[in-house]
């Protein structure tokens, strides 16, 4: 992620984002979040509410969200903090998008164990629809990243798209993944491997296999 | 007190210090880039490694690690010597060599400690990062590059300016300093993280490629643009200043200097008087010195003449003055330029009392008329320190960003005596209350006021450990004000009296804050150094020395004697001011007892010996009981920070901050 940079301060951006608050909603949940914490630590609520914040703009842009500068200035009024706070949590953090984002984030895991389960593939797959490592497709629907390990290894390859992981991928169920999002509907999360539930082992266990039906006493065998 | 052992030595360290404390009481050199005394531990340089048993096997960031009872220490072994290399190297991959042309070269922590603990080569053959600059303001000058993340700057304007304005974005090897959207930084203090800065990242702008360290002679003085009197390095090449640093001294400005005493030095070349000046009619022409005394004997005052002293003047100066008065028979001395009459007949009443350390201890303060960030910034900085301890701070005057938070009661003096209940019980109930009153809280009975509050409070009180406790402060902006009062410089009309005197001869010391309209009937002698307000007004000009061109002594506004070294020769033909005194004693006629500077000095702490000790000059505790009411509107006395004395105004820096900072106009950079 070393070309993540924040989105430039120009006229354009303070015009569109310039006025944003809370929606109705989203200012009750934020008060919520900020009584969370003691008084006077009211700034502790700020991971929670730039993310809300970041949700709020994604909601109002059809996007994924992210986060202009007008609206971590929000944000830093909001919470009575220095901006340069606001903006330091904001670029430490790579789940804050600081730059404009299509309305669904593929990243991919290509550290070592996705890529030496085919990530690689899941990567050209991606090329393939149009997506480029760190760029937003033409019609604004794909952003593309290639990150680090996700801590989904057991369940290799993985791509993270939203909120939601999808794992056990091939080039065929990214593929179904993506076009059924494409056409609005919500693909089930996580392992995408018939008959796996979660990172169970696949193909049954290997190890404390006695213990799968009983409470087995391995002690005696040791 | 833990009893630990450094490399087999036994030593005790005080209780709650630090690893690399215990180090240094044991004379080791430990050395580090992130840790700095007045500031936070961030522990992120990790150049401090040390060996510490008992613990983890391996080396220890000893600055965030507590020193307790028993442990042993090592900075000599083979492990710690093998992690500083280490860590060495790991700075250095992503610093530039670009040691040739970088201005920190020569007084560079990096450099030193590479030499002192690195491995002496590189193996390094990747890219190395670069990062784009940023825009620090008019003074800061950034390289970006070379920035090792120790975030001492970070921590320096949180902590210590109070003005959350740098900040560390992004993170691990793309993590960059920068001010937020690269605005200026806008502090009064803000160019210290020059001095703090260990590597070359952020310099000193006015003095880009100015000099080499090693060039410079280096002369202690004392900086007179405010009345706090900063300890300060003159830095001179040749004739010319190049540089002002801070000294440190814990009772003064602790190792800060504001940003006017650093680069207001450029001024020190501009607009200088280097001849001598004679009104003819009713332009000024230049002359000769023969010419100018001859012009000046002419006068022949007797005993109608009059000396004003200016905001910079040093003791001995206006000491002369004083004697030549004092030979011709006349006793019009006056130091307070604008007018102010307040009563100067106890000095307890008119000085900083608790001293600059001693306000960090208060509990409850009082500010009266004073925007402290602008007539004392050091001060702010002691003040903010008082509120993080706890202080409750309440302000009579106009609004101003504080820093520190504090309550402001209304901007008119019938405030003090009408403070709100709530108000009046905290001061009434605290432990150590203290009244701080400002250059604009003084007049108008504001003093006497102030000194009938203090009386109620209670200020002068012993406190339950023994020790004795002074609350009642007065904060004033003219380096020489203390020093003046000391000697006499004050009527008890002000100058108003020297203005009903109608004296034939005006002495003019650096005066440039006078309105000299009111002395249209008087020929003005002006004795200074920049062609300013004082100058223009003049009949008579003198060219003298600034402060940078003399030896002195000072008088900070909590009545510290100081000293001052002389760094460079004045320009042109000026002379060092009691020279030119010594001088016209001659043109007049008249004997003043001193031949030469130790003469000089001698007759003046005969006659004030508190002058001739360093250190702080003892008024006594007995305040005057003070009394009446005071009213009328506070306004700041101080329009622009940047532009406060005639050195200032000369400086192109000073220029360029006050329109860039104050007044928001926008320059363009040299790419753009």
């Amino acid at each position: 992620m070393a070309d993540r940079f924040i989105e430039p301060d120009t006229p354009e951006l303070r015009a569109r984002w310039g006025t944003f608050a809370w929606t109705e909603a989203n200012a009750a949940k934020a008060k919520d979040i900020v009584a969370r914490y003691p008084a006077g630590r009211q700034r502790s609520a700020v991971m929670p509410l730039l993310d809300l914040a970041q949700r709020q703009v994604g909601a109002e842009e059809n996007t994924q969200g992210w986060l202009p500068i007008p609206v971590m200035e929000y944000i830093a009024t909001y919470l009575d903090m220095p901006v340069i706070r606001v903006v330091e949590v904001a670029t430490f953090y790579t789940m804050y998008n600081i730059a404009p984002i299509g309305r669904f984030h593929v990243q991919v895991c290509g550290t070592t164990p996705c890529m030496l389960r085919g990530s690689d593939a899941i990567i050209d797959a991606c090329k393939a629809r149009g997506m480029k490592k760190g760029h937003t497709t033409a019609d604004g629907i794909w952003s593309f990243t290639e990150v680090e390990c996700m801590g989904n290894c057991s369940s290799a390859p993985m791509v993270q798209i939203n909120d939601d992981n999808y794992e056990d991928l091939t080039p065929e169920r990214l593929n179904a993944v993506l076009d059924a999002l494409a056409r609005g509907e919500t693909p089930k999360a996580g392992t995408q491997e018939p008959g796996r539930h979660t990172v169970e082992p696949s193909g049954g266990p290997t190890s404390l296999v006695a213990m799968v039906t009983e409470n087995h006493d391995y002690r005696g065998e040791w | 007190m833990p009893k630990v052992k450094v490399d087999g030595v036994e030593i005790d360290v005080p209780n709650g210090a630090t690893v690399l404390q215990a180090c240094e009481l044991a004379g080791k050199e430990i050395p580090r880039f992130c840790y700095h005394e007045r500031l936070s531990i961030a522990g992120n340089c990790r150049m401090c490694l040390v060996e510490v048993k008992p613990g983890p096997p391996k080396p220890q960031a000893s600055c965030a690690l507590p020193a307790s009872e028993g442990q042993e220490i090592r900075t000599d072994s083979e492990m710690v010597k093998k992690a500083r290399e280490g860590v060495m190297e790991f700075l250095l991959i992503n610093h530039p060599l670009d040691c040739p042309i970088c201005d920190q070269g020569g007084e560079c922590d990096l450099q030193d400690q590479s030499v002192a603990y690195g491995r002496g080569g590189s193996r390094y053959h990747e890219h190395k990062r670069a990062v784009t600059e940023k825009y620090m303001g008019p003074l800061i000058k950034t390289v970006m590059t070379r920035c090792i993340h120790c975030t001492r700057c970070v921590r320096f304007s949180e902590e210590i300016a109070g003005v959350d304005e740098i900040g560390a974005l992004y993170r691990g090897e793309n993590m960059q300093i920068s001010t937020y959207l690269e605005h200026a930084a806008k502090h009064e203090m803000s160019a210290n993280v020059i001095d703090l800065c260990p590597v070359g990242a952020l310099t000193s702008r006015p003095y880009a490629y100015e000099a080499r360290p090693w060039e410079l002679k280096k002369t202690l003085g004392i900086d007179v643009s405010d009345a706090v009197g900063a300890n300060i390095r003159i830095d001179s090449r040749g004739r010319e200043v190049l540089r002002v640093l801070p000294r440190v001294n814990d009772e003064v400005n602790e190792e800060w200097i504001s940003d006017k005493a650093r680069y207001q030095v450029d001024g020190l070349t501009k607009r200088r008087l280097d001849k001598p000046y004679l009104r003819r009619d009713g332009k000024l022409v230049q002359a000769t010195w023969a010419e100018a005394f001859a012009a000046v004997a002419s006068l022949n005052p007797g005993n109608s003449i009059a000396a004003v002293a200016g905001d910079m003047v040093d003791c001995e100066t206006m000491f002369a003055a004083k004697a030549l008065l004092g030979a011709l028979g006349s006793s019009l001395l006056e130091g307070r330029q604008t007018g102010m009459d307040y009563d100067t007949s106890s000095l307890a009443a008119v000085n900083f009392n608790t001293t600059l350390s001693g306000i960090e201890n208060a509990d409850a303060v009082l500010i009266i008329g004073s925007n402290v960030r602008w007539e004392a910034p050091l001060v702010n900085v002691r003040l903010r320190k008082a509120v993080k301890k706890g202080a409750k701070v309440f302000l009579i005057g106009p609004e101003w960003d504080t820093t520190f938070g504090g309550e402001f009661l209304g901007d008119d003096l019938s405030v003090i005596g009408n403070l709100p209940d709530a108000v009046w019980e905290t001061i009434r109930d605290a432990k150590r209350p203290a009244i701080i009153v400002g250059g604009a809280g003084l007049g108008r009975g504001g003093l006497e006021a102030a000194l009938a509050l203090g009386e109620r409070i209670g200020l002068v009180r012993e406190l339950e450990d023994g020790s004795k406790w002074n609350g009642f402060n007065v904060l004033h902006m003219a380096a020489s004000r203390m020093g003046g009062l000391m000697l006499g410089y004050a009527q008890k009309g002000g100058i108003a009296d020297l203005v009903a005197a109608a004296p034939r001869v005006v002495l003019s010391l650096g005066a440039d804050e006078v309105d000299y309209t009111r002395f249209a009937n008087s020929m003005v002698v002006y004795i200074g150094h920049h062609g300013d307000k004082g100058a223009h007004a003049a009949d008579v000009i003198l060219p003298a020395a600034a402060y940078t061109e003399k030896a002195g002594t000072y008088v900070n506004t909590e009545g510290r004697v100081q000293f001052a070294d002389k760094a460079v020769f004045a320009p042109g033909d000026a002379r060092e001011d009691w020279t030119i005194l010594r001088a016209l004693a001659d043109a007049f006629g008249v004997s003043v007892g001193f031949d030469c500077f130790d003469e000089l000095r001698a007759a003046m702490i005969s006659a004030v010996p508190a002058l001739g000790i360093e250190g702080l000059a003892d008024y006594g505790a007995d305040l005057p009981a003070g009394g009446g009411s005071a009213a009328g509107l506070i306004a700041s006395p101080i329009k622009d920070f940047y532009m406060t004395n005639p050195i200032a105004r000369a400086s192109a820096t000073m220029q360029r901050c006050s329109a860039e900072l104050l007044h928001g106009e926008l320059f363009a950079e040299a790419a753009e």
